[in-house]
């Protein structure tokens, strides 16, 4: 699998991970080489097999449909990078 | 006591219930043992006072005749495992400076039952890395050398910091996580004990989430006792996990000296990997050969898709890394860079305050997640995680238990392996397909090489079988006879 540059844009775009232009090319080159070597799964036989989601097999627990916890902005808060009275502060969404 | 430093986990608290030392004495020689070994960069918050404190408040249990069963013992903490308002940073510049408001479950239970914390140790960002090199704090030092080096060596990852603490004898024991081998792999390049239980055996809860189908936390100790004694506190199911396991936990310790007579024992033929060193090799027929001795019947088994392992490993852990590491954007808390648009802000924040391996393993799981690309390789890895777990079923009908190498080598140099992403990730060769599988597995230390570094040997048991592993590590650990230590260069 050989990427390129142009689809390693993309792929930091979705990800959200800003790359500087010259980082591009090595970038696709350096993550084509472990793609090339993940590409030998294509050696094994899986007709039939159904994928494996978990790592047990459990049932997920269901639980009453209560509040538990809450209340407490100032804890909610406390890590926060910029906030106001009770709010996150975040970057303008709608123009 | 001359140096408490040097007892083990089970000796400080026969010590402490005996009342011939107290749990301040203690943790004060922990507390200067930790100053003094700063050169090898395993902890990266120091908590002294918070660790006198609680100290003190352990004492104060004792006098009334309370406790738990790890009162007074000190230990280090991981930092992954979040505690409240102690700074918890997964090894990240993007979680610089916070402070959860919450105790993770495992952590909240080692307190329920008298443990007192040092600090938090170093690990690689996020978890990912087999060397600590990945860490926004500078990789930990193992503390072992090579005889007659000084060259600085890897003490393994993810746990880097959990397993030199323990070799270096700055905690008595350590909570460590293992999503492919983080555990197993620095027990085994420290001389230290490592178990990594059963998915579900412990709670995730509060533990910072990479890879949540794999992730998996246990303890890191001087013994087999030890870590049993640990596991037992750190283990039981938890409500806030969806995945906990709702299972009794045993007396894990009782198993350690149990005889394991008659234990069918599987070699799998497929962990003879080529460029293996015929230390390892040596090394683990020597294993095969205790066991014998031990009354054990060694059956040769074969796990058919083992070589898969690693490739799928890479499909899953990274799609699961990309959807968990999303979080970090800059709203709610960490880092959050300086720029216009919601966009950029988000894109600048995590080009800053990822590391390099993080960036690559994100930008690899959101490919493989991405639109066309999902069947070919999540779904695909997915079904080779089928096989591979398929074929440990198979094996278990015939035997108990597993015996394998842990790693496919000693403790490296650093910065000798950091180049090639693919070469640093076949470390977990032997530690990997247990995670894609579910399983309990320990690293024993056996020996060393013929450089004088510490060696392990793993065990793979059945789901929720971590009795017969503490059993087995137990025989090992008494035929093995591991009693060396690393110089104390440092001091």
């Amino acid at each position: 699998m050989a990427l390129t540059a142009a689809d390693m844009k993309k792929i930091a775009s979705l990800a959200r991970i800003r790359q500087p232009e010259e980082r591009l090319e090595p970038l696709a080159k350096e993550i084509s080489g472990i793609l090339d070597w993940i590409e030998q799964l294509g050696e094994v036989d899986t007709d039939g097999v159904e994928p494996m989601t978990s790592a047990v097999a459990s049932k997920l627990p269901m639980r009453q449909d209560v509040v538990t916890d809450g209340g407490d902005p100032a804890r909610v808060l406390s890590n926060a990078p910029k906030t106001d009275r009770n709010f996150f502060v975040v970057p303008k969404v709608v123009e | 006591m001359s140096d408490l430093t040097g007892l083990t986990l089970k000796a400080a608290a026969d010590a402490i219930k005996s009342k011939s030392v107290s749990s301040v004495e203690l943790t004060k020689a922990f507390v200067d043992a930790v100053e003094t070994a700063r050169p090898l960069n395993a902890y990266i918050l120091e908590t002294p006072e918070k660790a006198l404190a609680m100290a003190a408040a352990s004492d104060e249990r004792i006098a009334r005749g309370e406790g738990g069963p790890l009162e007074g013992l000190p230990l280090g903490i991981k930092d992954l495992f979040c505690t409240e308002g102690v700074c918890t940073t997964a090894g990240s510049k993007i979680l610089e400076g916070f402070k959860p408001t919450y105790e993770s479950t495992i952590t909240s239970q080692l307190w329920r039952d008298g443990a007192v914390m040092l600090g938090k140790l170093n690990l690689d960002e996020f978890a990912m890395g087999s060397s600590n090199e990945t860490s926004a704090h500078g990789p930990v030092v193992n503390p072992w050398r090579s005889r007659g080096s000084n060259r600085k060596l890897t003490p393994g990852g993810s746990s880097g910091g959990s397993a030199a603490a323990v070799a270096a004898g700055i905690c008595l024991g350590a909570t460590a996580t293992d999503t492919g081998g983080s555990i197993r792999q620095p027990a085994s390049f420290t001389g230290t004990v490592g178990i990594k239980p059963t998915y579900g055996r412990c709670s995730r809860w509060g533990v910072v989430a990479f890879a949540s189908s794999l992730d998996q936390a246990g303890p890191i100790a001087k013994t087999v006792t030890d870590s049993a004694m640990l596991l037992r506190s750190m283990a039981g199911h938890d409500a806030k996990d969806s995945t906990s396991l709702d299972v009794e936990v045993p007396d894990f310790a009782a198993f350690v000296g149990k005889s394991v007579k008659g234990l069918r024992i599987g070699v799998p033929k497929e962990y003879r990997v080529d460029g293996m060193p015929g230390e390892i090799d040596a090394l683990w027929e020597q294993g095969v050969a205790w066991l014998k001795d031990a009354g054990c019947e060694i059956v040769e088994v074969s796990l058919p898709h083992t070589r898969y392992a690693l490739p799928a490993y890479y499909i899953v852990a990274p799609a699961e890394a990309s959807s968990n590491l999303a979080r970090y954007d800059g709203m709610r808390y960490g880092l959050r860079a300086d720029a216009k648009s919601l966009v950029d802000v988000y894109e600048m924040t995590r080009a800053e305050g990822f590391g390099d391996e993080v960036k690559r393993r994100v930008m690899i799981g959101t490919y493989v997640l991405s639109a066309g690309y999902y069947d070919a390789y999540y779904l695909k890895a997915l079904k080779v995680r089928r096989r591979i777990a398929d074929d440990f079923e198979q094996a278990f009908e015939k035997v108990d238990a597993l015996l394998t190498p842990t790693a496919p080598s000693a403790a490296f140099g650093l910065g000798e392996a950091s180049a090639d992403p693919v070469a640093m990730y076949l470390n977990d060769v032997f530690t990997v397909p247990v995670n894609l599988a579910g399983l309990p597995g320990i690293s024993v230390p056996a020996g060393l090489d013929g450089q004088g570094l510490p060696l392990g040997l793993q065990l793979i048991g059945r789901p929720l079988d971590e009795g017969t592993l503490f059993s087995l590590g137990g025989a090992l650990e008494q035929a093995a006879a591991f009693k060396d230590k690393p110089e104390r260069w440092w001091a």
